[in-house]
């Protein structure tokens, strides 16, 4: 027997090479590094890697191959964008994983230990989650490129692992940490288990694992209909759960309130490209000619997502628990996107994809400013009267509110409308009008939190306004400019997308 | 010359201003606000001078490419219709700032912010009416609601925020119902030859009536929401009674037009057939709004809801001639839209001054006000005598227009609205005797009459009711082209007088 070596292109591969190997000199420096230093060192490492991973993404911008790793890995325009999206959004996102107060000191230890007392003490901050942090990013760039179901099982691992531990770093309430990341894990465990049943099947029923074999099988028509059904089914539950789309939905409010805040934020957004991306490639390329067997199905769990993501939010105390369910109601938005299986819908969802990113990181990093003196304070009464004590953050959280509300001006309009009229060119109108009316009841919770931030006075209950950190404003003031910009301005950026977003299979 | 963009940019740049300008300066901040809203209505009235009244096509057109990838353009253009309004809006402006000089230090914010909010207003009631792309006004339709949503919370009294977040569902929730029609029509338009929004093209795009019929309703929800119909007018009293009087008059005068101005610019020209399928059903809701905002209004005690009431009143008036199709009452329902800006102004504005100098907006608590502040009961009575339309005021032609035109089509509809006229008698008259003459009510010995700043304010208004009663021709030879453009237009003809009908 020959060993053949595998053949593979390293430069279109390289933004992922780049990033897994930055996570591997950030585990390096957490090893060698002294601890005055580290949490510089990593955090210059970290950018520095996420920034070379974008320029090399810029670089192989007009390359397509289905070949550069074999054919499990396929770069085409969607790709590009994709895989820059997630970037932006997660370099965005370190600028607020660096504000070291949020993580525990040493979380190997257990909360209210000696140990951790000692790490507190002595300033003894570990800094794992930058390494964590690239891990995941590299499995989330790889998830939507991965043209075969082996790849696509190894990227969501990838992207999961390191997740389930990020959410369990918070230094406060970290019991309630700690249950949300295991929740996080037994659940997402139990969702790769479907999905890992689903490939088998859809091995079954094409004799392939590629995603070309099994498109092949599909337009051909010759298999067995019911274990292409069943595959169809559970990997979509797999890729459902990882999106956040009702009935697979109970993870994500507690795991959205207990992790640390940065890390929430990043997971929300990032999570998303990478989940969206990826289902967008598979039944865009893959099921697309077996449209008729998953299309009522996913219509109408979109417009579930969509109608009780909405109604549950109004019912939220909780400002991340709120967030936690308007996701999910935008999870039901996107899923339109995929129905609409035409070239309109694709780019509107990519849109979406960036522009619902960009939002939540900058609504989660405007969480992390209000504080009392025992951290952050999420409940939302609290929140009472904070466009009085700091208008310009109040003004901002408004901002990203109005943006998830959809209101003209903002990047949140121009994704609803795209993603609903592509949906509409499809025939889905009952996914529009449940997505007009879900909109609606929307706009109510958010338009609640403006009320309660602006036309209520505040309680003197020692909640205040942290002055953001120069790497925090940053974060903030990027992702509210974005968000009014592409809401004003979206051409350059829409223009740039119709250019490059075809599949190739 | 880019007339309409000028108009646009000019309160905006009057915004950036005052954002730079000190906070502690707050007079210095109202001049500027002042200046701003009089040399913005200095351009419109050169504007409206150069406009071609008997050319019925789109003037002053603009139009650049917004979002190719949409088929969206930045595109303006105004025919007479909305070239009367944007000189209400813009004559309206000044007039609000200076008459709501004190307004603003009653509120949660700086002063600087409302007159930051009454600037940005500006630029988005002049745009709302002068855009020719259907993506362009809906952005605007929706993204104007923000700042009012602002004044009336941030600056109102009473429950000021009930009341904004009110106003701001109510008006989400049509405008998202409009929304789903908009996208409908982009999407129709992408399969009959190219993703578009222009107004012109969408008018003749090919759809089937039970399509026409749905999108309509979108549309026409959205409007009946604005231009408050009965049923669905409830969130205008709470919004009126808690708003400042100036953000009333911007309200109540402008906003809510763009709710009647939607209706004639895009129910009627996107959708002829469905129109002509609803009026029926239209027609009456405007008949009961006519009765029914009359008949609350007499039974109000607070002057503010009362004013409200009224306005309910009269935009029934303003619908009935809209849906009635004739070119009477089609100029009518255009002219009673400009009437009722400045009649309700004055309303609202003299009301304002009556309420602040009293602490109390109940009717019962004025009294004797003809002895006290006579000016001020003067402009009161001649405000609501312009309110009850009496002939010799500017409203007296407009609902006259109405009535009569819709007599020809619909004598039922225009009999019964006739019975609002006798009912405006009465929620006019009421109040007035009320609080301007009997005794003087306690407490009300020492009040102050206007003082110059407020005479100078409401001088304009009330020139304009009466000089437009007398003499509305100028305004009708705006008007009158563009009306009869809308009827030829979608299909329309005045009924044929029927003279020999009698000799028998």
């Amino acid at each position: 027997m020959t060993f053949t070596a595998p053949a593979l292109n390293y430069t279109l591969l390289s933004p992922m090479l780049i990033l897994l190997g930055g996570a591997l000199i950030g585990v390096l420096v957490e090893a060698f590094v002294s601890k005055a230093l580290r949490p510089m060192v990593q955090l210059s490492i970290t950018i520095g890697t996420l920034v070379l991973s974008l320029a090399q993404v810029w670089r192989i911008r007009n390359e397509e191959s289905t070949t550069a790793a074999m054919g499990s890995v396929v770069i085409d325009g969607p790709a590009i964008l994709l895989q820059a999206s997630i970037l932006i959004i997660s370099i965005i996102s370190v600028f607020l994983i660096a504000d070291t107060d949020q993580f525990t000191a040493l979380a190997a230890a257990l909360p209210g230990s000696d140990e951790e007392r000692h790490a507190v003490q002595t300033g003894n901050q570990v800094t794992e989650v930058y390494p964590l942090t690239l891990f995941a990013i590299s499995g989330m760039m790889l998830f939507p490129v991965s043209s075969d179901l082996i790849t696509l099982f190894v990227a969501l691992e990838m992207l999961s692992l390191p997740l389930y531990l990020m959410a369990g770093l918070s230094r406060r309430r970290r019991l309630a940490s700690q249950e949300a990341a295991l929740k996080y894990f037994l659940l997402g465990a139990f969702s790769s288990a479907f999905f890992l049943l689903g490939m088998a099947y859809l091995y079954g029923y094409s004799g392939s694992v590629t995603f070309a074999g099994i498109r092949e099988s599909v337009v051909g028509g010759s298999g067995n209909d019911v274990l292409l059904l069943i595959g169809i089914a559970f990997v979509s539950i797999g890729l459902l759960f990882k999106v956040g789309a009702v009935p697979f939905h109970a993870w994500s409010p507690d795991v959205y309130q207990g992790a640390p805040t940065p890390v929430t934020g990043f997971m929300a957004a990032a999570t998303k490209v990478a989940a969206f991306g990826a289902m967008l490639r598979i039944y865009y390329t893959v099921f697309a000619n077996a449209e008729w067997s998953w299309s009522p199905l996913l219509s109408a769990i979109a417009i579930i997502t969509m109608l009780f993501g909405s109604l549950v939010a109004i019912a939220q105390r909780d400002v991340k628990r709120m967030l936690a369910y308007s996701s999910i109601a935008h999870a039901g938005f996107l899923l339109a996107g995929v129905i609409a299986l035409n070239k309109a819908g694709l780019e509107a969802s990519i849109f979406y994809l960036f522009a619902y990113g960009v939002a939540t990181v900058g609504a989660f990093a405007v969480v992390t400013l209000v504080r009392d003196s025992g951290g952050e304070v999420t409940d939302l009464n609290r929140w009472k009267g904070l466009g009085k004590r700091s208008p310009w953050v109040a003004a901002t959280f408004a901002g990203f509110l109005l943006a998830f509300a959809g209101i003209p001006l903002t990047s949140g309009f121009i994704g609803k409308f795209s993603i609903f009229s592509a949906a509409y060119e499809n025939g889905a109108k009952g996914v529009v009008i449940a997505g007009v009316l879900a909109s609606a009841v929307a706009a109510f919770f958010y338009i609640r939190v403006i009320v309660l931030m602006f036309f209520t006075d505040p309680i003197q209950d020692g909640t205040s306004i942290e002055i953001p950190s120069i790497l925090t404003r940053t974060a903030i003031s990027s992702s509210i400019v974005l968000t009014i910009l592409l809401g004003i301005y979206p051409a350059p950026l829409l223009t740039m997308i119709t250019n490059f977003s075809t599949f190739i299979r | 010359m880019m007339w309409l963009t000028l108009l646009m940019v000019l309160p905006l740049a009057g915004s950036v201003v005052i954002v730079s300008l000190p906070k502690a300066n707050e007079k210095l901040t109202k001049q500027v606000a002042l200046a701003t809203t009089l040399i913005v209505m200095g351009v419109t009235i050169a504007m409206a001078v150069g406009f071609e009244r008997d050319n019925v096509e789109l003037q002053f057109v603009e139009k650049y490419a917004w979002i190719p990838s949409f088929g969206i353009n930045y595109a303006l253009g105004i025919d007479g219709l909305a070239l009367v309004l944007i000189l209400m809006s813009t004559i309206l402006a000044p007039v609000v700032v200076l008459a709501s000089w004190n307004e603003a230090h009653g509120g949660r914010w700086s002063v600087k912010t409302f007159y930051i909010l009454i600037l940005v207003l500006e630029t988005m009631m002049i745009g709302v009416f002068a855009a020719t792309d259907l993506f362009l006004f809906y952005v605007i339709f929706e993204a104007m609601l923000i700042p009012v949503y602002f004044l009336i919370g941030g600056y109102g009294t009473g429950e000021r925020s009930a009341a904004a977040v009110k106003f701001l569902i109510y008006s989400l929730f049509g405008g998202l119902l409009m929304l789903a029609s908009i996208i409908a029509l982009y999407v129709m338009s992408g399969a009959q030859g190219g993703h578009t929004f222009d107004l012109a093209a969408l008018s003749n795009l090919e759809m089937s009536s039970t399509t026409q019929n749905f999108l309509f309703l979108g549309f026409f929800i959205a409007f009946a929401i604005k231009a408050p119909l009965w049923p669905l007018h409830t969130w205008l009293p709470d919004a009126a009674e808690s708003a400042t009087p100036g953000t009333s008059v911007l309200l109540l005068g402008v906003l809510d037009k763009v709710g009647t101005f939607g209706m004639i610019r895009y129910c009627l020209s996107l959708f002829p057939e469905a129109s002509k399928t609803f009026t029926p059903a239209i027609l009456v809701l405007a008949v009961i709004s006519i009765i029914y905002g009359a008949i609350l209004a007499i039974g109000q005690r607070d002057l503010k809801r009362l004013i409200a009431f009224t306005s309910i009143s009269h935009f029934g008036f303003i619908t009935m001639g809209i849906f009635a199709m004739t070119s009477q009452s089609q100029s009518g329902a255009t002219l009673y839209m400009f009437n009722h800006g400045f009649s309700t102004a004055a309303l609202f504005l003299v009301g304002g001054w009556m309420i602040s100098r009293r602490g109390s907006s109940t009717i019962a608590d004025f009294g004797g006000l003809q002895r006290v502040t006579p000016v001020m009961a003067w402009m009161f009575f001649l405000a609501g005598m312009s309110s009850l339309a009496l002939p010799g005021l500017s409203s007296f032609v407009s609902e006259f227009l109405v009535l009569v035109g819709t007599f020809t089509r619909y004598p039922i509809h225009a009999i019964i609205a006739t019975f609002g006229i006798v009912l405006a008698a009465l929620y006019i008259l009421i109040p007035v005797q009320k609080a301007l003459h009997g005794p003087t009510t306690p407490g009300n010995e020492n009040l102050s009459d206007l003082n110059l700043r407020e005479k100078i304010a409401i001088a304009p208004v009330i020139a304009i009711i009466v000089v437009l009663g007398f003499y509305p021709s100028p305004l009708l030879k705006v008007i009158n082209p563009a009306a009869s453009h809308v009827i030829a237009q979608f299909g329309f003809s005045d009924p044929e007088p029927n003279l020999n009908s009698g000799d028998k």
